[in-house]
């Protein structure tokens, strides 16, 4: 938005452009959760829109469509939004107590970002889920969910390591692994009605 | 802690060294306030930089105005301008004082240094306390070590919402008004810390010698068990077995809890209440965490019942709403006793 800042009286010609650039940023941060190379661009321009436009995406996905509270052990919108950003909040929180030199947001940024695997995870499932039900569905749907969270593991790995001393490393990505854990679970135990 | 106020004589003086004075404060001496104000982070989005930018300018504007306004309040308007001046100074120094206070708590409640060296440990060091929370010791004469750190136990008690998680789903447990994961998260950490507290309570009374941190550290280890059996057992459907987990593996942690209490408790009865009510609520909480929340499969029960029995019928479980701690169990167990009820007088 510096643009806009700097000649605030020109409305018109400023809107676009800081838009494009953002936007940029956050595609270019997506390619590289789905290449995970050592790269240091996630941890230096971090920002919220991408972790914020995955956990409403999967919120919005996972929510169950009948109002119906029989069956209302469902996650619901506020649930999964809650379980995201306290899981990312907690992480950050223990991955600087055990002495790592990532900023609060640094961390919530990548974590937030790695949970594309498991969001494309769950667009593959909602697709499988529209075949008929059975054993070999559920299989499909559990292999795409391990591949995912694997690789969800994997990409926030390589950016979170470096961050962490080198004998510390285990402890730092076994709350990770718990986090994309109970995600991945979501994805998977959920059925729409 | 912040530098104190500017001289009463500045106007806005005051302003950028107080600023400064915070910065210092976050940055110097390595301390690890929550940066919500990313000063130490080398972040190019550009939001950031043009938001301090505009503060400063902001800053400069109002000095200079502060500053223009005094001169001429000075020459023109005599007592009003004096007046003037002095509510001005008061308010700045409201100001300042409330954002000293501000910026006081923040530091204190956002630092989370206090906890830093809880989590001061290595992964061989969270491997082999795993391992000898399962293996009681017998030597009681004299107090046994509780290493007090708190990230294994929270790993740990994470680790339980996440099995209890899946015990959950695969019972197809129905949860009316309320959520899966908050009823997990509430039952784990509920019985983590108020349990700790409780018995922590109870060896104030019987005199033993054992600090909350240490309390919490060694109950948290003793949920390595608890996890163990449920984690077997939630995905095995035998009750043989979860007898047998919860009489080994359950009584083996228990043991442990017990063996370092009673080192660091001296006389007989004290020892008893102490040990005796650990023992309780810690195997009773597996027995809990088993039946409140596994699926009761039709018809498995084996030969001990014998053929003509009709198939176990499964009652949906009312836990209602996001309870209190308190009345949950109650209502569980309610839930838990019709469907015991229910099996019983279907012999």
């Amino acid at each position: 938005m510096a643009e806009a800042v700097e000649s605030p009286g020109d409305p018109g010609t400023t809107t676009p452009r800081p838009l494009m650039r953002d936007l940029k940023a956050v595609g270019k941060k997506f390619m590289h959760v789905l290449y995970p190379r050592k790269s240091n661009t996630l941890l230096r321009d971090w920002d919220l829109w991408g972790p914020l436009i995955l956990c409403v995406t999967l919120a919005l996905m996972l929510q169950r469509g009948s109002v119906d509270s029989e069956k209302d052990g469902g996650p619901q919108f506020a649930e999964v939004f809650v379980i995201v950003w306290f899981g990312a909040v907690t992480i950050t929180l223990n991955s600087k107590l055990l002495g790592g030199n990532i900023s609060f947001f640094q961390s919530l940024c990548v974590l937030g970002y790695c949970i594309l695997p498991l969001t494309m995870a769950l667009l593959v499932c909602r697709l499988v889920l529209l075949a008929e039900p059975g054993p070999i569905n559920f299989m499909v749907r559990l292999f795409v969910v391990i591949i995912m969270f694997a690789w969800s593991i994997v990409a926030s790995t390589a950016f979170l390591a470096d961050s962490q001393p080198p004998n510390r490393k285990a402890l730092a990505v076994y709350p990770v692994f718990l986090f994309y854990f109970v995600i991945s679970w979501m994805i998977l135990t959920f059925t729409p009605q | 802690m912040a530098t104190p106020a500017a001289p009463a004589g500045g106007a806005r003086n005051g302003t950028g060294p107080e600023w400064g004075g915070f910065e210092e404060n976050i940055q110097g001496g390595g301390s690890a306030v929550i940066d919500m104000e990313n000063m130490d982070d080398t972040s190019g989005s550009s939001f950031e930089d043009m938001g301090e930018l505009h503060q400063r300018l902001r800053e400069e504007e109002v000095d200079a105005d502060a500053a223009a306004a005094e001169e001429e309040d000075g020459e023109f308007l005599g007592m009003k301008g004096f007046k003037g001046q002095l509510s001005r100074q008061v308010a700045d120094q409201m100001w300042q004082a409330g954002k000293r206070q501000a910026s006081r708590a923040f530091s204190l409640y956002a630092n989370i240094d206090i906890l830093r060296p809880y989590f001061d440990v290595e992964p061989a060091q969270v491997r082999s306390r795993l391992l000898e929370s399962m293996i009681p010791i017998k030597m009681v004469s004299f107090p046994q070590k509780i290493a007090g750190e708190l990230y294994g136990p929270l790993m740990l008690v994470f680790t339980l919402v996440a099995i209890l998680l899946h015990g959950m789903k695969t019972s197809d447990t129905i949860i009316r008004e309320g959520t899966l994961m908050g009823t997990a998260i509430g039952t784990c950490f509920g019985y983590w810390l108020g349990v700790s507290s409780f018995i922590y309570f109870l060896a104030y009374l019987c005199n033993a010698q054992i600090t909350m941190l240490q309390m919490l550290a060694l109950l948290g280890y003793g949920l390595f068990g608890h996890c163990i059996v449920l984690f077997v057992t939630y995905n095995v459907h035998l009750h043989a077995l979860f007898y047998l987990f919860w009489l080994l593996v359950g009584g083996l942690s228990t043991l442990r809890m017990v063996a370092v209490l009673v080192s660091r408790t001296v006389g007989p009865t004290q020892r008893l209440l102490l040990c005796g009510t650990l023992a309780t609520l810690h195997m009773l909480f597996l027995l809990y965490l088993h039946f409140a929340y596994h699926k009761v499969v039709e018809g498995i029960l084996d030969t001990l019942e014998g053929p003509n029995i009709p198939p176990i019928q499964r009652v949906p479980r009312d836990i209602p709403a996001a309870l209190p701690a308190a009345r949950l169990p109650t209502t569980v167990l309610n839930a838990t006793a019709r469907a015991v009820a229910v099996t019983l007088q279907s012999h």
